[in-house]
C-alpha cells in the first residue's frame, strides 16, 4: 500500500458512500432516508474537494460547492418540507423484504466490482480504483427505485443514482467539464421541483402516494 | 519465557477482575444518560459478593449438567479473555487459539448455557435458549466474516499478528476495516444481549433472551454466570480494540511500554463503555423478528468489507 494519505481518505469516503447506499436500501422511514441522502451528499462533497486538492483540478472545487449547496442543503430541506406538507405515512414498506434486498444488493456490488475492474485499468487517474464503488452506488440506487412503491423514496433513489454517476465521473476522469456539470445540476434541480409538483398531483388524484395506484391509468 | 508467563497471568487476572468494573461503568453511564441517579461503579462487585454468600437453590428435576454449566461458561470466558491481547502482545497463551478457535470457545459456552436453560424444563428457559440460538446462528458467520476481513489485511488469523500489523507497521487507512468495525459493533451488541437486540435490565419474561435462560439460577451459580457475562463484554471490547484500535498494546518483550499500555487500555475501555451506553440510550429495542434483519445487515457489512478490501487495498 503506497497511496498517499489523502487518496486513502478518498478511498475511505468512497467506502462511506457505499455504506450510505446500503443504509438507504435498508431504511424504512422517509425522514431517515432524507438524512442519509444529505450525508451521502456530504461524503460526495468531501471526496470531490479532496480529489480537487490532491490533483489541482480547480473546476472540481466548483462541482463540490454545487453538490454541497444542492444535495446537502437545498434538496434535503425541500424534501423534509414536502414530507411535512403532504403529511405522508412515514414508514415505507418495500416490495421485497429488506434482507432479500440486501442480498440482491451484495450481488450487485460483486457484479459492478467485476465490471469496473477492466474499465479502471484503462483509466489513468489516481482514483480509478473507486470506479467500482461508484457503479455499485448507481446500481444500488436503481435497486432502491425499483423496490420502493412510494413517490418520495423513488425520487430520492433517482437523486442517489445521480450522486453515484457524479462520483463515477470524478473517479474515472476527474469530473466532467464544468458546463456539463452545471447543466446536470440544473436538470436535477428542475427535475426535483417538477417531481414535487407531480407528487402533489398524484396525491390529489389517488389520495395516496403509492405508485401502485397508477396502474389504474392503463387502458383496458 | 518466565516474564511471558507472568505477564500472561497478570493479563488474565486483570481481565477477570476488571470485567465487572467495565459492566459497572457501562451501567453508570447509561443511568446518567437516562437521567437517573447512577449506581456506584462497584455495584457489580457487590452483587457478586452478595450472590456468593447465598445458599444455592436447585430444582429437583435438573441433571448434573445444570450445576456444571456455570463453571464451564466461566472457564470458557476466562480462557477467551486470556487469549485476546489487552496490554501486552504475543503472550504464551495466544497461540492456543486463533480468531476462528475463539469463535469456537464462545460457541462452547453458548451451547452449555442453552443446554442448562433447557435442562430444568421450564418454558421460559427453553424459549430463551431457542431465541439465543436464533440470534447466535446469525451472529456467528458475521463474526467470522469480520475476522476474515481483518486477517486478509495481516495475512494471518492469529490475533498477535493482526495487532502487530496494525499497530507497529506504517499507518494506513483501511476502508474495509471501517465496514468490519460497524459489523463488529452490531454483532457484539447482539452477542452481549444489549439494546437494540435484547434488554439486559428487562423484567418482562416474554421479551427476554439472555435473562430467560438464567431465570432458574441462584446464588453462586448465578454469580458465576453474571461474572461470565461481564467477562464476555470485556472480551468483546478487547477484541474490538485489538482489531480496530490496537495502538498502545505493548509489543512482545517490551516491558517498558507496559505502564503506557495499561493507561491506554483503561482509557480505551472507558471511552468504549461510554460509547456503548450512549448508543444504548439513543436506540430502542427492536422486535425479536427484526433481530435477523439486524444481524443480516451485520453479515452484509462484513462481506462488503471483504469486497472493498479486494477492490481498494490489494
Amino acid at each position: 500500500m503506497t497511496l498517499s494519505y489523502h487518496l486513502q481518505i478518498v478511498n475511505l469516503l468512497a467506502a462511506l458512500l457505499l455504506l450510505i447506499s446500503f443504509a438507504m436500501l435498508s431504511q424504512r422511514r422517509i425522514a431517515g432516508l432524507i438524512t442519509l441522502f444529505a450525508w451521502q451528499g456530504a461524503a460526495l462533497t468531501a471526496s470531490t474537494a479532496l480529489v480537487a486538492w490532491s490533483t489541482d483540478q480547480h473546476h472540481l472545487y466548483y462541482s463540490a460547492a454545487i453538490t454541497l449547496v444542492l444535495k446537502v442543503i437545498a434538496m434535503p430541506w425541500y424534501f423534509s418540507r414536502l414530507m411535512k406538507k403532504l403529511d405522508v405515512n412515514r414508514v415505507v414498506e418495500p416490495m421485497i423484504n429488506i434482507p432479500t434486498t440486501m442480498l440482491i444488493g451484495i450481488v450487485l456490488v460483486i457484479f459492478s466490482f467485476n465490471l469496473a475492474l477492466p474499465i479502471s485499468e484503462l483509466s489513468g487517474t489516481v482514483t480509478r480504483s473507486t470506479l467500482g464503488i461508484a457503479m455499485a452506488c448507481v446500481l444500488l440506487a436503481f435497486l432502491m427505485m425499483i423496490t420502493r412503491t412510494k413517490a418520495i423514496p423513488q425520487v430520492i433513489g433517482f437523486l442517489a443514482m445521480e450522486n453515484g454517476l457524479f462520483f463515477a465521473a470524478t473517479s474515472a476522469t476527474y469530473g466532467m467539464p464544468l458546463v456539463v456539470e452545471l447543466g446536470v445540476a440544473l436538470d436535477v434541480l428542475v427535475g426535483v421541483f417538477v417531481l414535487g409538483i407531480f407528487i402533489f398531483q398524484i396525491r390529489e388524484t389517488f389520495d395516496s402516494l403509492d405508485l401502485k395506484h397508477m396502474e389504474k391509468l392503463k387502458e383496458k | 519465557m518466565q516474564t511471558g508467563i507472568l505477564l500472561q497471568l497478570a493479563q488474565s487476572l486483570l481481565a477477570i477482575l476488571l470485567a465487572p468494573l467495565l459492566m459497572g461503568w457501562v451501567n453508570q453511564c447509561r443511568a446518567w444518560l437516562q437521567g437517573r441517579s447512577a449506581p456506584p461503579i462497584t455495584q457489580p462487585y457487590r452483587t457478586l459478593r452478595k450472590l456468593f454468600h447465598k445458599d444455592a437453590v436447585i430444582a429437583h428435576h435438573t441433571s448434573p449438567l445444570f450445576r456444571f454449566a456455570p463453571y464451564m461458561i466461566f472457564a470458557c470466558m476466562a480462557l477467551a479473555a486470556g487469549i485476546v491481547p489487552t496490554i501486552a502482545n504475543d503472550l504464551p497463551f495466544s497461540p492456543a487459539a486463533d480468531v476462528i478457535a475463539l469463535v469456537g470457545i464462545f460457541a462452547l459456552a453458548r451451547v452449555f448455557l442453552a443446554l442448562a436453560a433447557m435442562d430444568s424444563g421450564t418454558s421460559f428457559g427453553t424459549l430463551g435458549a431457542r431465541r439465543e440460538m436464533l440470534i447466535s446462528f446469525l451472529a456467528e458467520p458475521a463474526l467470522l466474516m469480520v475476522f476474515f476481513t481483518a486477517s486478509l489485511i495481516s495475512q494471518s488469523t492469529e490475533l498477535p499478528v493482526i495487532v502487530e500489523t496494525l499497530s507497529h507497521h506504517e499507518f494506513a487507512i483501511y476502508p474495509s476495516l471501517a465496514f468490519a468495525a460497524v459489523a463488529f459493533w452490531m454483532i457484539s451488541v447482539a452477542e452481549n444481549a444489549r439494546i437494540p437486540v435484547d434488554n439486559p435490565t428487562t423484567h418482562l419474561e416474554l421479551t427476554m433472551i439472555h435473562e430467560a435462560m438464567i431465570l432458574e439460577y441462584s446464588a453462586r451459580h448465578l454469580a458465576l454466570i453474571e461474572w461470565a457475562v461481564a467477562l464476555k463484554l470485556f472480551t468483546y471490547s478487547a477484541l474490538g480494540i485489538a482489531l480496530f484500535l490496537p495502538w498502545g498494546i505493548a509489543a512482545q518483550g517490551d516491558i517498558g511500554a507496559l505502564p503506557l499500555a495499561l493507561a491506554a487500555m483503561v482509557l480505551k475501555f472507558a471511552i468504549g463503555g461510554a460509547a456503548l451506553s450512549f448508543i444504548e440510550a439513543i436506540s430502542a429495542k427492536v422486535r425479536l423478528f427484526r433481530a435477523p434483519e439486524f444481524l443480516g445487515t451485520a453479515f452484509m457489512l462484513a462481506v462488503l468489507g471483504m469486497l472493498t478490501h479486494f477492490l481498494l487495498e490489494v
